[in-house]
């Protein structure tokens, strides 16, 4: 049995996203795919489902969404503060970081992404046709997505159906801070010592143009060295890569980066920290630090331990959507999630 | 070292998961045909089992990029580190060119909007420039910008013209375009800064297929000039998938 959800408004930044499209970089295709993979993972373990399944991603405002026909599971994941509108009218607040069941005729109006972005994944995954082996949008070559596209209001999405019990995470998903770890290179050659030291040692201010292509800095200049200067050869290129054109401000890319590029990038910045690189905005400060290739895979087994760790936070909530004070004393949980009861006066509709 | 007069090939570290391999600094064939002869090296090894940490690999100009698996407990791109720079070393350079196309493009004035200017500011006619652009076999060195956007040096001198100063906001799918020493085909619609000179009826690049770019690094492209109810009927035949890709072959049935 399918699930089949409407958009009633498309909200802004939201694109369907899996892991996206590696394999076809030699033909110049982008990886694009999920800007955080972890959030992506942590909205899809709170369906119980494989944590590579296209679920929609929320860069500034969700979508909302009315089940139509069958009942439709879905899971937040992100600094969101949704609200359920009931076939009734009624309207509730409902929590992100947890399941629930949209009844036929219910809607969710996920609201704005008030951190970063966040993930709303659908029971069985979002059901778009699969494009060079992955569901992620890459609205500027009609890739994936709905039709090559972003949603519109009056859109469908396919989904799995059904009810289930409902799970819950105590906590949200928080990455690390501090700032974000790169090794030098490819091209640190083309800078002198006092460039790098200014790299490293400064504030980086998110520009206005910020997506998931890159993220233009703002700070000090940083000068090529006499001779060799800002354009290389044209080469490959991958995400967290830091491009440093003639003008000395550096880009960052993301996700959705050519896949190519020619300028000398300075440092790249390791898989571990891309996931949290993603929720920058314009007006964020970012700042670097140098690893060691030691350190940059202690960061990326931290962070396959962190999601793991948090996954098996995740309990069942009872039949009325009240938390299960039993389920969550067996998985020794506390506080955050029994607080959940204060405001559930009501009787909410989940199966 | 100095930076200056590194000795190739060698390794420069894309982050923690993909080597580039860098055999030169200028655009040549020769350079070009090594890091061919690497990828086709992964490519046969690949193929019987071995590095299989190798996800995927990307050839450019000067450098074969090799990416890595980040999953596993250990820095697999370190771990082959040695193994990559000694097979980079020793694979026979590719110097053969892959598939060899004849590609149709209509020249008309519709369709070129800075042919007349090119070839003012080049002292050419259009005809000459038309000639030249036929007359000349292109390499297709790499595919990026746009999915299936493909780089072909060769370009003669007489053509060398640097980008237009004031990118267009929106170039039309299947333009046939220069810039510098090289040619191309834009596979969509997007913003563009090289010369427009024709548009060829046939879509390049089919992403619903397993195969989707027609062009790979390495073939060779010659254009074949054809009228404007020729490009209609052609591009009418292409939009309903009743062209053969292979027909486009310069030496079809004998190709791979």
């Amino acid at each position: 049995m399918t699930g089949v959800v409407e958009f009633i408004d498309a909200g802004a930044g939201v694109s369907i996203q899996d892991l996206g499209r590696s394999g076809h970089r030699d033909i110049g295709v982008p990886l694009a795919g999920a800007a955080d993979p972890t959030l992506l993972a942590c909205a899809n373990a709170l369906l119980t489902q494989a944590e590579d399944l296209a679920a929609l991603e929320v860069a500034l405002l969700g979508p909302t969404l009315r089940a139509a026909g069958a009942p439709v599971r879905v899971a937040l994941a992100g600094a969101f503060a949704p609200r359920l509108t009931r076939a009734d009218g009624h309207v509730q607040p409902v929590d992100a970081w947890r399941s629930l069941t949209l009844q036929p005729g219910e809607s969710l109006a996920v609201g704005p992404c008030r951190a970063g972005i966040g993930y709303l994944a659908l029971a069985g995954g979002v059901q778009v046709p699969l494009v060079l082996g992955s569901r992620s949008t890459y609205a500027r070559a009609g890739l994936g997505g709905i039709d090559g596209r972003v949603p519109r209001a009056g859109d469908r999405l396919h989904c799995g159906a059904g009810q289930g019990a409902q799970r819950q995470a105590p906590r949200p998903f928080v990455h690390v801070s501090g700032p974000m770890r790169v090794l030098p290179g490819p091209q640190d050659a083309h800078f002198d010592d006092e460039v790098w030291a200014l790299f490293v040692e400064s504030e980086w201010r998110v520009t206005r143009e910020a997506d998931r292509m890159g993220l233009r800095l703002q700070g000090p200049t940083l000068q090529h060295r006499a001779g060799l200067g800002a354009d290389i050869v044209s080469e490959a290129v991958v995400p967290g890569a830091v491009q440093v054109p003639g003008a000395g401000q550096p880009i960052v890319l993301g996700v959705d980066a050519q896949t190519i590029g020619g300028y000398a990038k300075i440092a790249t910045v390791i898989r571990a920290d891309l996931p949290r690189l993603a929720h920058a905005r314009p007006g964020s400060v970012l700042r670097f630090r140098a690893v060691s290739r030691a350190e940059a895979l202690a960061a990326r087994l931290e962070l396959a331990a962190s999601l793991r760790d948090w996954t098996r936070l995740i309990g069942v909530c009872g039949t009325s959507g009240e938390p299960e004070e039993a389920a969550l004393r067996a998985g020794n949980l506390i506080s955050g999630m029994i607080d959940a009861r204060t405001d559930t006066e009501f009787t909410l509709p989940w199966d | 070292m100095d930076p200056a007069t590194p000795t190739f090939p060698r390794l420069l570290p894309l982050g923690d998961a993909a080597w580039i391999v860098e055999f030169g600094r200028s655009i040549e064939q020769p350079t070009h045909a090594r890091v061919l002869g690497l990828a086709q090296a992964l490519a046969h090894a690949h193929a019987e089992g071995l590095w299989p940490e190798v996800i995927e690999w990307v050839p450019a100009f000067t450098t074969l990029t090799v990416h890595f698996a980040a999953s596993g407990q250990s820095d697999a791109a370190m771990d082959a580190a040695d193994a990559l720079l000694a097979l980079a070393g020793s694979a026979a350079p590719l110097s053969q060119p892959g598939r060899r196309w004849r590609l149709p493009v209509c020249f008309d004035a519709e369709f070129a909007p800075d042919l007349a200017e090119l070839a003012e500011a080049q002292g050419l006619s259009s005809e000459q420039v038309v000639g030249l652009m036929t007359g000349t076999a292109f390499r297709v060195y790499m595919l990026g910008f746009q999915p299936g956007f493909p780089y072909m040096g060769g370009l003669p001198a007489a053509l060398e013209r640097p980008r237009r100063a004031m990118p267009r906001t929106a170039v039309p799918e299947r333009t046939l375009a220069v810039a510098g020493r090289m040619c191309a085909v834009y596979p969509w619609r997007s913003p563009g800064g090289w010369h427009l000179l024709g548009r060829t009826p046939l879509a390049l690049f089919e992403a619903t297929r397993d195969d989707p770019a027609w062009l790979h690094p390495g073939d060779e492209v010659r254009w074949v000039a054809i009228g404007r109810e020729r490009y209609d009927e052609l591009e009418h035949a292409a939009a309903a998938g009743a062209l053969q890709r292979e027909a486009w072959l310069d030496d079809h049935g004998a190709a791979a």
